[in-house]
């Protein structure tokens, strides 16, 4: 099904793609809200911009954005797939339990903060370009990588990995990363790293049609924590 | 170093000529205060590992023990306390922030205790509730505006999403994890069978308590632990969890040692891992970006549950909850800074954050005044210990009520305050299994019943005497209350008068 989003409002184009069995192309989209909220079965294409919260606690539909995303794309998304043709604003994957967001250009700050992993949930993001601060902040589980094919500089912000007690991020820099937390410990990836994520970045560059030699062609960094238990020792029982 | 042996505080006192040596004592301590020994034949306790939970006092079946306030006392002074001395003896051997449980037990005002309630007499006549009708159900959520009639004149319904409860009472917030299953069933089976609402905490909503969705309200906390699209729509009510009584503008942090089992399954984080919620929600940094929240919930639920945002009674508390009000939350909770916890640093549950009787007085008022009350249900929580507080939030302002300490009372705490030790001999704050099937949810479950069956009747009997038959009739009824000793600002603040005024 096809739908204008043109005058809707995020309320009534939400309760119209939410009716419609099947797969919708939403149009003049300019940033409605909520787009796909909790959706579990069907493919949503968007042509212009959507607004913040798109795919908001996503259940295992796939979002297409022919376009640049606002804030807080797939804000605690449990399953599905999120593929943004061009840049995410800031909090993308904020608190993300499964499923997979792929941008093609840049992503804000605080890029994946809070993911976490379980079992076979396991959320991973991939950004084509570079992040702003705080990537990865209190990441307790998943895999952030961030390729940064659009620039030679270092790809992410500051304060990259703050709090982080679980999961990995992966940058692609020729720069090795500089400034990181105490409790973050960061090597270039080895062949068994590089294994883990090696079919996710595939899939990537299929979507967006990047070659996988361009991507491999500069040292990736693996950035992990050091322990689950960050802060075992701050308290004494009173 | 000699500094850190502290006399204990509390001293296990045994009467030896009652003792039968039946070890039941050491057995139900987990704190492992008695040992038996083999050679003497007899038992002897360690006070220092005793928390003051009355724990063996209770099964001991000869009531040979008793447990009492040391009278080993160091050098009286008015400012340096012993508890402030040995705080710094312990921070100066440790480096640790100090962490403590349950509610602030600082000597502050306690407001609902300088507030007392009215009674007719002789005019507008009392009411006898055990043979006339009397309403205590409450339906919380927002009110239309205006109401809407159809071409034909009848009654358009444009009621937004509510929950009905049969009294102005719920269960608070508290996570699986914090507290125990049995904790957790005992709180919901109570609910159902009350016609209230218990609430999930942020620990995720464990998949046996599905079945008590219509009595549930989930919680969406900074963590997001456990939530997810079925979770959102298998509830009464969501809360969105901003701040917390015992520790406002502060996170929260489950350690990996409690993680285990189904806390981790209901959870979804792994076993061992620890569970961190950031003080913020980082995708709230204001107002707008609270609606976005809020409306993000009322979409992935198809706008059919009422949204509650929960904060911490602060400073602008009023202000704030202006604010929300006008964010498209349905109801707003309000935590006063007594509230209870499972965990907090002892400074902050100790000096942040303000009384609940103010913040809620505040707040209501600054709602009327704006002409937004209607837009919102208030919930008032932080320390309600009796259907006497009940009564007086409501008159305060409260659509409704939280109670957490109590519940948890009810079910046997004895309010040792030693949550953060995992090692609760009343089966209620623990994961370990000895301590957890020590509650039993049968008869917990009753235990909740019947305080609430019996506040009930007690709240029917102080409306009857005010001549009230329904709830809704004293909701902000100032004028069914006096302050005792309470000064000029403090009356202002609460909209009452002094006593005989």
């Amino acid at each position: 099904m096809i739908l204008s989003a043109y005058e809707l409002g995020f309320r009534l184009l939400n309760e119209r793609i939410r009716s419609v069995n099947g797969d919708v192309t939403v149009y003049d989209c300019f940033g409605e809200r909520f787009i796909g909220a909790g959706a579990s079965s069907k493919t949503i294409v968007i042509n212009g911009t959507p607004g913040n919260a798109l795919g908001m606690y996503l259940d295992g539909a796939t979002i297409i954005v022919n376009g640049n995303s606002q804030d807080a794309v797939g804000d605690t998304m449990n399953d599905g797939k999120i593929i943004i043709n061009g840049n995410a604003g800031d909090a993308l994957g904020y608190a993300m339990r499964g499923g997979k967001i792929f941008v093609r250009g840049d992503a804000g700050y605080r890029t994946g903060i809070h993911m976490k992993e379980y079992k076979d949930k396991k959320p991973v993001i991939i950004i084509g370009g570079c992040t702003g601060s705080f990537l990865g902040e209190y990441l307790a589980g998943g895999c952030i990588i961030v390729l940064g094919l659009n620039t030679d500089d270092y790809p992410a912000g500051e304060f990259t990995g703050v709090g982080m007690h679980g999961g990995e991020i992966f940058i692609r820099s020729s720069k090795p990363p500089v400034n990181l937390p105490g409790q973050v410990t960061a090597g270039i990836a080895g062949e068994e790293d590089i294994c883990r994520i090696k079919d996710d970045i595939q899939e990537f560059s299929e979507v967006f049609n990047i070659k996988t030699e361009e991507i491999f062609s500069k040292p990736i960094y693996r950035l992990v924590p050091n322990g689950k238990n960050p802060y075992k020792r701050l308290y004494m029982d009173n | 170093m000699a500094v850190n042996y502290f006399y204990p505080d509390y001293e296990i006192i045994r009467d030896y000529n009652r003792c039968i040596n039946c070890r039941v004592c050491e057995r139900q301590c987990a704190n492992e205060a008695h040992r038996y020994l083999d050679d003497a034949d007899k038992m002897v306790c360690d006070d220092a590992r005793c928390v003051n939970c009355q724990r063996c006092v209770s099964v001991c079946p000869t009531r040979a023990l008793k447990i009492t306030e040391t009278s080993n006392t160091f050098r009286k002074n008015a400012n340096w306390s012993e508890k402030t001395i040995k705080e710094i003896y312990r921070q100066a051997e440790s480096g640790g922030v100090l962490l403590s449980s349950m509610g602030n037990p600082e000597n502050y005002p306690v407001y609902f205790d300088k507030i007392l309630i009215n009674a007719s007499q002789v005019t507008s006549p009392s009411i006898d509730p055990l043979r006339e009708p009397m309403e205590t159900r409450v339906f919380l959520g927002a009110k239309p505006d205006r109401i809407q009639r159809g071409k034909d004149g009848r009654l358009v319904s444009n009621m937004p999403p509510h929950i009905t409860l049969s009294m102005p009472v719920m269960f608070s917030a508290m996570s699986y994890g914090s507290v125990s299953y049995n904790t957790h069933e005992s709180l919901a089976r109570a609910a159902a069978e009350l016609g209230i609402m218990y609430n999930t905490g942020e620990g995720g909503l464990h998949e046996n308590l599905y079945k008590y969705g219509k009595n549930t309200i989930v919680q969406v906390a900074s963590g997001r632990f456990g939530v997810h699209k079925t979770y959102l729509n298998s509830c009464a009510a969501v809360e969105i969890k901003i701040g917390q009584g015992a520790k406002p503008g502060i996170g929260g942090h489950l350690p990996g040692t409690k993680i285990v089992g189904d806390v981790s399954k209901t959870r979804m984080v792994p076993e061992g891992s620890d569970a961190i919620s950031p003080a913020p929600h980082h995708d709230i940094y204001s107002i707008e970006d609270l609606k976005q929240l809020v409306y993000s919930i009322k979409e992935a639920t198809a706008y059919t549950k009422p949204v509650i945002v929960k904060i911490a009674a602060v400073h602008n508390v009023s202000a704030i909850a202006s604010g929300i009000a006008r964010s498209g939350t349905d109801i707003i909770a309000i935590d006063g800074f007594r509230g209870g916890t499972g965990a907090a640093p002892t400074r902050i549950r100790d000096h942040v954050g303000i009384p609940i009787e103010l913040a809620l007085a505040s707040v209501d008022k600054r709602l009327r005044d704006e002409g937004i009350r209607n837009k919102v249900s208030l919930i008032a929580g932080g320390s309600i210990r009796s259907s006497a507080d009940v009564v007086k939030a409501i008159a305060l302002g409260a659509d409704c009520v939280y109670i957490g300490s109590a519940a948890l009372i009810a079910l046997g705490c004895h309010l040792c305050r030693s949550c953060h030790t995992g090692k609760c001999n009343w089966g209620i704050a623990t994961q370990r299994e000895d301590l957890a099937k020590r509650l039993n949810p049968d008869t917990g479950y009753k235990r909740l019943v019947n305080m609430l069956t019996a506040w009930q009747h007690e709240i029917k009997e102080m409306m009857g005497g005010m001549g009230i038959n329904s709830i809704e009739s004293l909701k902000g009824n100032r004028l069914m209350l006096r302050g005792v000793g309470l000064n000029e600002k403090e009356l202002e603040i609460l909209g009452i008068k002094h006593a005989a005024d």
